[in-house]
């Protein structure tokens, strides 16, 4: 066989797969629709506010509510210490009531 | 058009079997060239997916919360300053929120209790997160019992476990009714953690945020847009570890881009100058490289983009969760809705392959053109 038979094959091969998994995607989405609407549901009903992505730290837990000083609060000079503090930025509404946060 | 196809296909031969002779190098550049595509689409994908997550879910938030601080730490709020907010022209309404955090030393878990102001669990039970009933191994109608502010145990009947399906949002809750939570955290009967409003017309909330710190200096009001934009600064390419990864990734295409742009190796010219003297033409030998980069790049980004799609939506991200676990016992799996658009493809493709073939491009590009002779010798 061709070298470039082969080639073109594979990369035939792998476009289709691509297509696949954006057709996968939408279809996703539509079955997801449901099961989203439910959880925005229990935001609403439990005044919620954020996503439950990080629960080792109150200021990563609840992302929205969180302040300046909270990541900071151990004792003075110390360090933000959370693995996952390294993932998220202080939300931009902190620097309407606390200064620029940049 | 046939034989111009054919001739193309007979130059993409010569530059496989050309790139099959170094299988070693090229092997292992297209290996770290997947792997720069595959972390970097994984980031986009998941925090795209995460971004349109929050964006739904969190159409439900309150439209303003107001929280009040003493000496930059948040305090609970005390029930008069509800009566003030109430009488801002265009509240709509002002209910008192009670809800906080409980470490529970058995499981190093720290959950989140929230009492609901309708459909309350009954006085003496609660309803949890599938989360937790995963860590404490907990059923409906178990006893669960957690040590309050005052040191006492409370013993709590679980009514129900919140679905799992849910447990982006509910995966560490804990749903009290109110009796019970100010006996278990000791909030007094006057004060509530933050307070909730609604507001009659959305153009006024900035308005009456405003008004709100003017009245009542020691308050913080959130406004809802302002908790939806929070999350598009999760995963945000300035905060650490994605700045990390991308630096990485950059340094890495930017050795590859030194590599290919700083010159041809000694045994490339060579084979340029033999393909000259044997009657290729210059553009032969551009086509040739255009292929090489091409064959190179294109399978790098297919291979890399389906695998971190598989990555972030087929595994629940497995390569990223001990990362966004950090020190978490209590978390969620991180499954979330596939995202993938035209733009984030289009984005990466750019990014990655369009500048690879252009790097291969030009040296070659100046080598082709001198002479036979020259070049060889």
């Amino acid at each position: 066989m061709r070298l470039s038979t082969a080639y073109l094959g594979v990369t035939g091969l792998l476009l289709i797969l691509l297509t696949g998994l954006v057709l996968h995607a939408f279809q996703e989405r539509k079955n997801a629709g449901p099961l989203l609407s439910q959880m925005a549901g229990m935001v609403n009903r439990l005044n919620l506010t954020d996503l439950c992505l990080f629960t080792e730290a109150s200021y990563t837990r609840h992302l929205a509510m969180t302040d300046l000083n909270t990541p900071f609060q151990d004792s003075p000079f110390s360090f933000e210490h959370f693995p996952t503090g390294a993932l998220v930025l202080p939300p931009p509404h902190l620097g309407r009531n606390r200064g620029r946060v940049d | 058009m046939a034989g111009s196809i054919e001739r193309q296909r007979h130059i993409l031969d010569f530059t496989l079997a050309s790139l099959l002779r170094r299988k070693g190098k090229n092997g292992a550049l297209l290996s770290v060239y997947t792997l720069i595509i595959f972390i970097l689409s994984s980031v986009l994908f998941f925090t795209h997916a995460l971004h349109r997550e929050a964006e739904t879910v969190l159409q439900g938030t309150p439209e303003i919360i107001v929280q009040r601080t003493l000496t930059g730490r948040y305090q609970t709020i005390p029930l008069s300053y509800a009566d003030t907010v109430r009488g801002i022209r265009g509240v709509g309404s002002v209910e008192p929120r009670l809800w906080g955090y409980h470490y529970d030393g058995n499981t190093l878990a720290n959950y989140t209790i929230v009492v609901p102001g309708e459909n309350a669990p009954p006085h003496g039970s609660i309803d949890i997160g599938s989360g937790i009933a995963r860590v404490r191994s907990a059923n409906e109608k178990d006893i669960m019992g957690f040590t309050g502010f005052d040191g006492k145990p409370h013993a709590f009947s679980i009514r129900s476990v919140i679905s799992a399906e849910s447990q982006l949002v509910s995966t560490d809750l804990i749903l009290m009714s109110e009796h019970d939570y100010r006996a278990f955290s000791g909030i007094p009967a006057n004060h509530a953690t933050d307070l909730v409003l609604k507001i009659r017309n959305p153009k006024e909330y900035t308005t009456i945020s405003e008004k709100i710190v003017r009245l009542l200096p020691d308050t913080r009001p959130i406004v809802r847009n302002e908790i939806l934009r929070t999350y598009n600064a999760v995963f945000s390419w300035r905060s650490g570890l994605v700045l990390a990864i991308f630096s990485a990734a950059a340094l890495a295409f930017a050795i590859f881009a030194w590599d290919k742009a700083s010159g041809l190796s000694a045994e490339e010219r060579r084979e340029i100058g033999i393909l000259k003297a044997v009657g290729w033409e210059t553009s032969d030998i551009l086509f040739m490289k255009f292929w090489e980069g091409a064959a190179v790049s294109l399978t790098a980004f297919l291979l890399g983009v389906v695998l971190a799609y598989v990555h972030v939506f087929f595994t629940a991200s497995c390569l990223f969760a001990p990362v966004l676990k950090g020190w978490s016992t209590l978390y969620p799996a991180f499954k979330l809705v596939p995202v993938i658009s035209f733009g984030q493809l289009a984005t990466t493709f750019l990014l990655t392959v369009a500048p690879y073939v252009v790097i291969t491009i030009l040296p070659s590009w100046r080598a082709a053109t001198i002479d036979p002779d020259a070049v060889m010798r």
